[in-house]
């Protein structure tokens, strides 16, 4: 089951297209990222997604069926520029919010008190927006983002501006929310957050869709073939002379073969010959390494 | 429809329980009235720096007397005048008159001479061209043989006694009234226009920098997630409508209390009591305070409430939403750009100061074809027209003024909503109005 279905989805402006024929799913109950360089199109997109424009060709299911009106109520927001009412108390705010996504008093104000109860903030109540710091009032649009227990939650750029500490009480509510059921989309630039959270992406360039799958299988697809291998004792010159190999230190080399039948057969013949190793790890790209590639090679054919 | 209740609910909060608010409230009409006071006593001011002025009469026509005025102490000098400009100054004078001599009574143009170290100052030259051409008349009457008597029935006095009548072919039907009930009518329009024209700034800024912070601090996007960009802008524009209400009835409460504590204070004749007062032949002085205060309740008692105040609810109403409807357009094309502000602003603004000195011509001259246009036109007729209404214009007129704003209102709210559903999502766009235009045509 898909919680979001998007197909063939296209939106155009007055002088640009944002998004050029998009297509993609997120299984229900996982982390999706939503990736691209500034400018590809994912503010465009996660607006359609959020219902607050709509696409001009194309459809998106939202959990089986087209987006309508009771669709917004369950999707949780957090866009990458964030802001609050200053004026209003941390704990009318929440309850506020809360409550313009279809929760009763009772049920605003019980669901507010828990989320602060868990951040221990329960003090904040009163406190006005203005009088926290950016950490502390990201803290309270994250409550907010999240408090009416939506089925799709859309974060992004969450953890820009939080400190270590707080990055990782962000993402660990996260990882339990998608524990609970609750699927995710992640928009960032930080890859490794990607690699480490994410179970599918897709990743957007000018609006187009040019890479996307399972985070795993997309670094096995993008895989090189290189190898990295320690050895026990100082490298003999004669395998550093061999073809691609890439003296690392002086017990590690990477290598690069054809295939890992080859790699293996290599290994193998090394040891007989008495070289002792104590490491062998296949090096798989990271998705940032693969994000560079992709942008720069899409933007080659494009231009 | 329940989140639009809630959208209401905190932009009404957030303005009205804060200091601002009520100190804007209370203390505009308390600004306003000691402004008035200020104005008032600069415009009536006068020096009260006492003046010992030597006459010399070389005509001969004063005998000697000449009355001193509040300011002015006149003495007559018994030195030539070639004397008297060297002397005036040691003997203590400020000033020298000069009579020359007065050879005809028949001649219609004097001159005198007037002397000092300063040059003259026009209440000193009132005073004194008051002081003696009254007795040169006196002296020209007397001089010419005329009888002083008939002079006096020369005055002429005219009081105008208005009166409507209308007439079906056979019957007459004619009212009196009282000349006081227009200058009440003129006041009553001047003041309401007034406190439109003060409301409609008041708010409508309010609005434009509410939805200039919304779109800055990037809360608007949160908040469109949930609701439509429509119900957004309508929950404000109805809020800040109420809270503009809310401030007319401080203003009015403020008003009734000053003048219940005035009456208090001051024993104000009824009516019935003056008319009596006339029948056993006590003289009433006209300009008694507490006879004009008198007959103004009584003005005030006669004015068709019952009619008016509905009338003035319904502009305001549509006047406020149709402006703050306006101002929030502007405040979403502009973001955080308040110099780029300022040229968008301007349109709207122009309406309202034109309206408002178009309502000062009209409280003078209700039936002009200005006044009467403007108070159907709806960007004008908030104002213009409630300064007409206690003049009781032709019923068609109003209803044609009414089904406008009407229609305005609807034009406006949703002009300005296509709009601001673009431009609080808009950043780093600059907002021409050429763009402005673009946007009400643009699809979701």
């Amino acid at each position: 089951m898909n919680i979001l279905s998007v197909q063939n989805v296209v939106k155009q402006y007055a002088n640009h297209t944002a998004v050029d024929h998009i297509s993609f799913d997120i299984p229900s109950g996982t982390i999706f990222g939503l990736l691209g360089p500034n400018g590809a199109g994912k503010t465009s997109l996660i607006r359609i997604i959020t219902c607050i424009t709509k696409a001009d060709v194309g459809q998106i299911l939202f959990n089986g069926t087209p987006l309508n009106i009771n669709t917004p109520s369950e999707i949780g927001y957090m866009p990458e520029e964030r802001g609050l009412y200053k004026k209003m108390k941390v704990g009318e705010h929440l309850i506020y919010l809360a409550r313009l996504k279809g929760l009763s008093v009772t049920e605003a104000k019980a669901k507010v008190g828990n989320w602060l109860e868990k951040f221990d903030i329960t003090s904040w109540w009163n406190k006005k927006i203005e009088e926290l710091s950016k950490g502390m009032s990201q803290k309270i649009q994250f409550i907010a983002t999240v408090v009416h227990e939506p089925k799709l939650v859309i974060l992004d750029e969450p953890f820009s501006g939080l400190d270590p500490i707080n990055s990782l009480l962000i993402q660990d509510e996260i990882i339990k929310m998608q524990q609970n059921g609750t699927s995710i989309i992640f928009s960032t630039h930080r890859m490794e957050q990607v690699e480490e959270m994410c179970h599918n992406i897709v990743l957007i360039n000018k609006g187009k869709n040019i890479l996307s799958g399972e985070v795993n299988q997309i670094r096995q697809d993008f895989k090189q073939n290189a190898f990295r291998v320690d050895f026990a004792q100082e490298i003999p010159e004669s395998i550093l002379q061999e073809n691609g190999v890439i003296k690392k230190n002086n017990n590690t080399i990477q290598i690069t073969q054809n295939d890992l039948v080859t790699m293996n057969r290599w290994l193998a013949e090394k040891i007989q010959n008495g070289n002792p190793i104590t490491g062998f790890k296949e090096i798989l790209p990271t998705i940032g390494e693969i994000f560079i590639k992709q942008v720069e090679e899409n933007n080659i054919i494009t231009e | 429809m329940e989140k639009l209740w809630l959208i209401i609910q905190r932009e009404y909060k957030t303005r009205v329980f804060n200091k601002k608010f009520f100190l804007i409230t209370i203390l505009t009409p308390l600004l306003i009235a000691a402004l008035s006071t200020v104005l008032a006593f600069i415009i009536s001011y006068q020096s009260d720096d006492k003046m010992k002025i030597a006459i010399v009469d070389e005509s001969n026509i004063f005998q000697k007397t000449i009355k001193d005025t509040k300011k002015m102490y006149f003495t007559f000098y018994s030195k030539s005048a070639k004397d008297a400009r060297q002397t005036y100054l040691k003997d203590g004078f400020d000033a020298l008159v000069i009579v020359p001599p007065f050879s005809d009574p028949n001649s219609t143009s004097h001159s005198i001479q007037y002397v000092s170290k300063k040059q003259i100052n026009i209440n000193i030259e009132n005073t004194i061209e008051r002081t003696f051409s009254k007795r040169i008349e006196d002296y020209k009457i007397k001089s010419l043989g005329l009888d002083e008597n008939l002079i006096k029935n020369l005055e002429v006095d005219i009081s105008i006694n208005p009166e409507i009548s209308v007439t079906d072919g056979k019957n007459i039907a004619s009212t009196n009234y009282s000349n006081l009930r227009t200058a009440v009518a003129s006041g009553i329009g001047g003041i309401m226009g007034f406190l439109m024209y003060l409301i409609l700034f008041i708010n409508g800024s309010n609005v434009m920098r509410s939805v200039m912070e919304e779109k800055t601090n990037r809360i608007v996007e949160v908040m469109i997630s949930s609701v439509k960009p429509m119900q957004l802008m309508l929950g404000k524009i109805i809020a800040v409508t109420a809270v503009g209400i809310t401030q007319i009835i401080i203003w009015i409460a403020i008003f009734l209390l000053a003048t219940t504590v005035f009456q208090l204070f001051v024993d104000i004749p009824q009516p019935t009591d003056l008319e009596e007062m006339k029948k056993a032949g006590s003289s009433i002085d006209p300009d008694d305070i507490r006879v004009m205060m008198s007959q103004l309740m009584h003005e005030l008692t006669q004015i068709e409430w019952w009619y008016l105040l509905p009338m003035f609810i319904l502009y305001f109403l549509g006047g406020l939403i149709i402006y703050s409807s306006l101002f929030a357009a502007v405040g979403s094309a502009v973001g955080d750009d308040i110099q780029e502000g300022q040229s968008l602003v301007l349109p709207i603004t122009i309406p309202i100061i034109l309206a408002f000195y178009i309502m000062t011509v009209a409280v003078r001259d209700p039936d002009s074809p200005l006044a009467l246009w403007s108070s159907i036109f709806p960007l004008f007729s908030p104002i213009v027209m409630p300064a007409r209404l206690a003049f009781s214009p032709p019923i068609w007129q109003v209803l044609l003024s009414v089904f406008l704003l009407i229609l305005g209102v609807w034009f406006f709210v949703w002009l300005s909503g296509r709009i601001y559903r673009v431009g609080i999502l808009m950043y780093g766009k600059k907002a021409s109005f050429k763009e402005l235009g673009k946007w009400i045509f643009y699809k979701e």
